[in-house]
């Protein structure tokens, strides 16, 4: 294979961001395709790349980078059914999303910048996808991290994104240094940082600490893709623009996390308290963030706690030692969250507001934007898991890893003894996905009915959030006259496709499975009709719930209404209409709502004895050391003025002290000899 | 001759030239108080050569070079005075200050001053 391909593939849109960033102040007309054709082709390369790769191989070229002394540093490319697949859907999502932005930051005076950081994102998203060097890896990773900073902070007049950006970097970072030290662990055991050499250390039992490493590199997994404890950041920076969302925080970084874990699924498979810990905390973090979701009102903030969700079932499936899963898994929730978070976008647009209860009070909301209706009814199909949809399918295959590690035989496809893997770890993501999956349905319900069916009621607080709930608002920007710009319709037709018939390329072992690993795929009917059952539970409880609510406090409010005349001003939490939600989680909901109180926590245990250290430290500075600084230059001062006083000018004056002191001097002479 | 005369006058003669050029006001005669202290050295010289019967008489010869010497200052010092007049129309010592550091105001103690403050506490 011709090397120039695979290289150009994370080179084009870096050198796109540079060209956007250099000529975006003085050529605003070619800022749009600079943005949109680098990305573009990179995309298509991508594509060929893939193709002119084929099934069953893999290819590696690498050069020299730095040498250190100890393990050299090499840029190289690595190529397998894994990169190539993921590097598609990067490609596929960023091409749409910049597609997109081009309409939805239409009159954004930053937008240059925005497009640039866009681009440079993708690039270093490619980098990690392809890199065969861990430290090269490394810095992809971190060039993501700085550009989710920039993008949640775009609209940094408001304070909620300035402290998600700050937020999303220092927790992300918080989970980076483990993972720096892991990958040093790594390169010290094996010799190497590069992948190849390090899997192959892996295979022959050259790994001194697997479990230290393991753990050490899951922080830094926890924090790229928001797992319990370090998800934190997520739900909030929804603050940033929503094509940012869609492309960070549902498509890509966040997948980062998951790639790096199954490209080193082998060292991961060499210690089983590592694949506890991951099942725990994929289980933790899964059946939380449903339960979150369930009682959010924002609808960035569901599907943001969804996402931490979704990648919590990638991580199951890696505890159960199914990489093939969580990829399959990662795909096709990269490809439904994508649109899922577009169409949110245009639907967000539409009503002027993020709050769903918001929403059910517009009357002929989806009859205003049809596409982001329908586009995003699939894609909450394919999230619930319905078939024949691709989150089905994906589902279902992290279902069939969970069952086989449950019962010892995990599908570890050759890439370590199935024993490997601890039946508990099978049994945690197993029980632990089952919930989600009833939880997973019952929001998207939830969401799908309150946010587009729910009654519209008459008075202007239409656009009110709900008293007390998280909130991360978003100036709008987009002409309200065209909410549904074609720039922003094709792309959630385009990514409607892979949502709906990505899960068949799985049916077969020679289609999807070939390109990986080369396990089974395909759903076994046990789980296929529990996995359905239990989405189907979860949606007709949380249908009949929201009948329930809709219909009796419609009724009681109107006879209240009667009674006691509106006040002007934010609605009364009891005027939300319909949110089944509250009657599912009951006494949960509150807590569900900020989510469980973990910022609280996180707050008290970190953040307040931070700002009590800052603030001594201040002190110290300010009253103590500053005291002597000033005091030394208030001294001088002091001292510069009492002998200019004596700088009179009279020269006699000078004389008579010159006299004096002579005299003073020859008496002390001769009163001492 | 006793020492005792020749030297209590030249003390006299000092203390007079001292008086003269700390107390006078006017530089010509400050710079004639010069003059009488120079002088008053080289009565002691000379009154010293004599008394210690120096064969090269090496205190006189002293003397003839600080009368030389004094000549050419006083020449100079004159030749200064007179520019000083002619500049400045004064020829009062007082007056002439112009090399003074004027003082200012005492500096504040205690309260720093606003740049090296800083943001106040929040």
């Amino acid at each position: 294979m011709n090397l120039a391909l695979p290289v150009l593939v994370p080179v084009l849109p870096a050198l796109g961001a540079a060209a956007t960033l250099a000529t975006g102040r003085r050529a605003p007309g070619f800022v749009r395709p600079l943005a949109v054709l680098p990305v573009a082709a990179a995309a298509v390369l991508a594509l060929v790349v893939a193709l002119q790769l084929g099934t069953g191989h893999s290819f590696d070229a690498s050069t020299r980078l730095a040498p250190t002394g100890g393990p050299g540093i090499f840029l190289s490319v690595h190529l397998d059914g894994y990169s190539s697949l993921i590097s598609v859907l990067v490609g596929l999502v960023a091409v749409c999303v910049q597609v997109y932005s081009t309409a939805y930051l239409k009159e954004d005076p930053r937008y240059p910048s925005y497009a640039a950081l866009v681009s440079l994102f993708t690039a270093a998203m490619f980098l990690v996808v392809y890199s065969g060097d861990l430290i090269v890896l490394l810095v992809g990773w971190e060039v993501m991290g700085i550009c989710s900073y920039f993008l949640i902070g775009h609209h940094w007049e408001s304070a909620d994104a300035r402290g998600a950006s700050l937020k999303a970097f220092l927790v992300t970072k918080l989970g980076d240094v483990p993972f720096l030290f892991g990958i040093f662990l790594l390169g010290a055991d094996a010799g190497t940082f590069r992948i190849d050499g390090v899997l192959a250390a892996a295979a022959e039992g050259r790994l001194g600490h697997p479990t230290l490493t393991a753990l050490l590199l899951l922080a830094g997994v926890a924090g790229k893709s928001a797992q319990f404890p370090l998800h934190t950041w997520l739900p909030d920076a929804m603050a940033g623009p929503t094509p940012v969302s869609a492309l960070i925080h549902a498509a890509t970084m966040v997948a980062a996390g998951i790639y790096l874990v199954a490209r080193l699924l082998p060292v991961f498979l060499l210690s089983g308290a590592a694949l506890v810990v991951l099942a725990v905390m994929a289980a933790v973090t899964m059946v939380g963030s449903a339960l979150c979701a369930l009682a959010q009102d924002d609808l960035k903030r569901v599907l943001a706690y969804s996402t931490v969700g979704q990648l919590g079932y990638m991580a199951g499936a890696l505890a159960a030692g199914d990489r093939e899963a969580a990829v399959f898994h990662l795909v096709s929730h990269g490809a439904f969250k994508a649109l899922l978070f577009l169409a949110a976008g245009v639907v967000i647009h539409a009503a002027h507001t993020n709050s769903i209860s918001a929403m059910s009070r517009i009357p002929g909301l989806r009859t205003k934007v049809p596409d982001a209706y329908w586009t995003m009814g699939i894609a909450l199909v394919a999230l619930v898991g319905l078939p024949p949809f691709s989150g089905f399918f994906s589902k279902e295959a992290v279902f069939t890893a969970a069952e086989h590690a449950a019962t010892g035989e995990a599908l570890t496809n050759g890439l370590g003894p199935a024993d490997a893997v601890p039946a508990a770890a099978g049994w945690i993501v197993l029980v632990s996905a089952g919930l989600t999956a009833v939880l997973t349905a019952a929001y998207a319900t939830r969401m799908w009915l309150v946010a587009f069916h729910g009654k519209p009621a008459a008075g202007p607080q239409a656009t009110a959030p709900e008293q007390g709930a998280p909130y991360s608002p978003e100036p709008d920007e987009v002409d309200p006259g065209q909410v549904e710009p074609p720039a922003m319709r094709w792309p959630l037709w385009v990514l409607a496709v892979p949502t709906m018939a990505f899960g068949i390329t799985s049916l077969r072992t020679d289609w999807l499975p070939e390109l990986l690993d080369g396990g089974p795929l395909r759903p076994s009917t046990a789980t296929a009709v529990i996995g359905t059952g239990l989405a189907l539970v979860g949606i007709l409880v949380s249908y009949a719930a929201w009948r329930a609510t809709t219909v009796r406090p419609a009724t009681a409010r109107r006879a209240g209404e009667e009674r006691v005349p509106e006040q002007a001003g934010p609605p009364a939490v009891e005027h939300v209409p319909g949110d089944p939600g509250r009657r599912l989680l009951g006494p949960l909901y509150r807590p569900a709502q900020h989510g469980f109180g973990v910022d609280r926590l996180y707050s008290a245990l970190f953040v307040r004895p931070t700002t009590a250290a800052a603030r001594l430290v201040r002190f110290l500075d300010r009253e103590v050391v500053e005291t002597y600084v000033r005091g030394a230059g208030q001294g001088t001062n002091l001292l510069g003025w009492l002998v200019r006083r004596t700088q009179t000018g009279n020269a006699q004056t000078y004389l008579s002290a010159l006299l004096a002191g002579a005299v003073l001097l020859a008496v002390l002479v001769a009163v001492g000899s | 001759m006793h020492l005792a005369y020749p030297a209590v006058l030249a003390a006299l003669l000092f203390c007079v030239g001292v008086y003269g050029v700390l107390a006078r006001r006017n530089v010509v005669l400050v710079l004639m108080s010069v003059e009488l202290m120079l002088n008053a050295v080289n009565l002691n010289l000379v009154a010293f050569d004599v008394w210690l019967r120096d064969t090269l008489h090496a205190g006189q010869a002293l003397t003839l070079f600080t009368i030389t010497v004094a000549a050419a200052e006083i020449g100079l010092g004159l030749a200064v005075v007179l520019l000083v007049f002619r500049t400045r129309g004064t020829a009062d010592i007082d007056r002439i200050t112009a090399l003074g550091d004027p003082a200012e105001d005492a500096p504040a103690v205690g309260e720093p001053a606003a740049e090296l403050k800083g943001r106040p506490a929040a």
